[in-house]
């Protein structure tokens, strides 16, 4: 199997969330970067254990800047093969979706895993845009991904429960926590990673679809109102008089 | 020109969240004078409720090829309808069926797409959406630079007005490529109430010790009518199951009411929950963090607390509303 795992970069998930320039820019100060969980503990993972099991390749995509390389890197040290980095900031989905399916095309692969959203934009829009690209089928959500031949056996997440479903390579899929256990760089994959190759590939043009104006904060919740333990059914009472929820 | 709207049906009946999508569709067309076209797939009994909400023109299709769920497939059948309608903008709400559907739609059409959107458009203004980020801790204001447009609407975030049309009710197909997923099968949760719709929620972390005591949380849920759900080290545990972990990394939820028992609110854990229009916490620390974001606080313990508010529950008998 040659795999394709799509990695993005994101902030920590107790990053603080505080925007610059006008609130134009994320603020990147004291912010410290990781593989969006998804693609790191899922894509990543069950992409290594499939490779292990029936042979194949592992390649990690990131589309991004010479920035990204400590973080790719680290997809590395957990077992993929090698990396590919496409070097531009994409400024929204479609333009990171158009390179990757562009690269994954000339490349050829037999699956493309990607994770279900990054925690940073919360798109849930990339490996859907990848799928229409490669005109291939599209499994969202995924939680289970076994291969037996060419066929896979994917179990995937749907409204108030789960569908099992086939499908034959090559397809795009997304995929959510179930998939497989997050795995933990050593040592040996630490040093190794330092000599596996991390091609960096210039971007086919294409036009951004949509730009971000701006940034806001929520407004700040005001203060907590304190009911006593003593008469919890005042709780209910301000639940219906003064919220008017129940 | 129309706004044309997927509309999602399950077990034969449209799903609530496409009322929702349509009634956000009507909402925009009032300000543009659109007209709103709803596209439906399968065996559905009900399509004429979507007038209620706005709907004017219903078109439904019932491909075989869509038997499965065909994310590319629909993808196809709405772009035709958008040819024929002639719509510029193609509404979804953003759950697990627009989050599939939606990506596929905006690539094939060339259209930007926004996911998560909270609000209509700004008409008046620079045209732009906002739309949820961060997990919730921020909004961005996002402007589509394409002709066509595809907007994804998180779940529960415009009132769902009502318009009373008379929907006409087309049939609708186009040729579709070929159907490459084959399901299987489908393992329904036994729950009537899914985390992901329900309106009110009781959750309960840690604090709660062990299994055996979300007894008195269930019996809270089921006064108020709401569904249960637990934080991450809960489910990791195996004390419940992991379709109830809520969180940055498992179900994001935006109930009218979220009520956190035993929970000491971890950013990660209020990544999941922070959308809730109100927010009440049950906790022995008063220093817990989660007050910070509640809006309704007890401090207090959950073994004493929980059934004393299961017994004023039942006495205002809140359970069918
Ligand atoms: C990358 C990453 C992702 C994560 N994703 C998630 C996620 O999606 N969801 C999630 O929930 N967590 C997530 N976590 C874990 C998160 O950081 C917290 O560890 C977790 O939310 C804590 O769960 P808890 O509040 O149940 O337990 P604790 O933090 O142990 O809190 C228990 C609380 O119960 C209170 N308590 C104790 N006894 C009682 C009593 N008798 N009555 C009332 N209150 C009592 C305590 O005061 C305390 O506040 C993630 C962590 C990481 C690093
Ligand atoms: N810049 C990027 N480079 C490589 N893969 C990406 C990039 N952005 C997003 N992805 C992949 O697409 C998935 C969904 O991202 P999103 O649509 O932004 O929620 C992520 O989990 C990654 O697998």
């Amino acid at each position: 199997m040659k795999i394709l795992v799509c990695i993005s970069k994101v902030p920590d998930t107790t990053a603080k969330i505080a925007f610059t320039d006008n609130n134009t820019a994320f603020d990147t100060n004291g912010v410290s970067f990781i593989i969006n969980p998804y693609d790191e503990w899922y894509a990543l993972v069950r992409g290594l254990e499939i490779k292990e099991a029936q042979g194949g390749s592992v390649t990690v995509l990131n589309v991004g800047e010479a920035d990204n390389d400590p973080t790719i890197r680290k997809a590395l040290a957990i077992g993929a093969d090698d990396a590919v980095r496409i070097n531009i900031n994409p400024k929204d989905a479609q333009q990171a979706a158009k390179q990757i399916a562009h690269y994954a095309s000339e490349n050829g692969f037999d699956m493309v895993l990607c994770g279900k959203e990054t925690i940073d934009y919360n798109g849930s829009q990339v490996a859907g845009m990848v799928a229409a690209f490669l005109d291939q089928p599209f499994i969202s959500n995924a939680i289970k991904l076994d291969m037996d031949g060419n066929t896979a056996k994917i179990e995937r997440d749907i409204q108030g429960g789960k569908e099992v479903l086939e499908v034959n390579t090559p397809f795009v899929l997304s995929a959510a926590k179930g998939m497989a256990e997050a795995r933990i760089p050593n040592m040996r994959g630490i040093m190794a990673a330092r000599t596996k190759p991390l091609n960096v590939v210039e971007p086919t043009a294409f036009d951004d679809t949509t730009e971000v104006l701006s940034y806001e904060l929520p407004p700040a919740k005001g203060d907590c109102k304190m009911v006593s333990a003593d008469n919890p059914a005042e709780l209910l009472e301000l639940l219906r008089n003064e919220a008017k929820i129940i | 020109m129309s706004i044309l709207v997927y509309s999602n049906a399950v077990n034969n009946k449209i799903h609530k969240s496409a009322h929702e999508a349509v009634s956000y569709a009507a909402q925009l067309a009032e300000k543009t004078s659109d007209s709103v076209t709803a596209i439906v797939v399968g065996e559905v009994s009900d399509a004429d409720s979507l007038g209620k909400f706005g709907a004017n023109k219903v078109l439904h299709s019932k491909n075989e090829k869509l038997n499965d769920f065909q994310p590319s497939l629909i993808a196809q059948l709405i772009q035709a309808a958008a040819e024929a309608e002639g719509a510029k903008t193609i509404v979804f709400i953003h759950d697990l069926v627009g989050k599939s559907i939606a990506p596929v739609l905006s690539a094939r059409m060339g259209a930007g797409l926004v996911s998560g959107a909270v609000d209509l458009p700004k008409i008046d203004g620079d045209g732009s959406i906002k739309k949820a980020v961060f997990s919730g801790k921020a909004y961005a204001h996002v402007k589509v630079n394409t002709a066509a447009k595809v907007i994804s609407v998180m779940p529960n975030s415009l009132e769902k007005k009502e318009f009373n049309v008379d929907a006409t009710i087309e049939s609708f197909d186009a040729d579709l490529g070929d159907a490459k997923i084959s399901v299987k099968e489908q393992k329904m949760e036994s729950t009537d109430l899914p985390l992901t719709e329900a309106e009110k929620v009781v959750s309960a972390g840690r604090g709660l010790k062990g299994p055996e005591n979300w007894g008195m949380i269930e019996e809270l849920a089921k006064e108020l009518g709401a569904a249960t759900a637990c934080s991450r080290p809960v489910s990791d545990m195996d004390w419940r199951p992991h379709h109830e972990h809520v969180g940055q990394t498992g179900v994001a939820i935006r109930p009218n009411l979220y009520i956190a028992v035993g929970i000491s609110g971890a950013i990660q854990h209020l990544a999941g929950v922070n959308q809730s229009k109100v927010i009440v916490v049950i906790n022995t620390d008063p220093e817990a963090p989660f007050f910070k974001s509640a809006d309704y606080g007890i401090v207090g313990d959950a073994f004493e607390v929980v059934p004393k508010l299961v017994e004023a529950a039942k006495s205002m008998n809140l359970s069918d509303n």
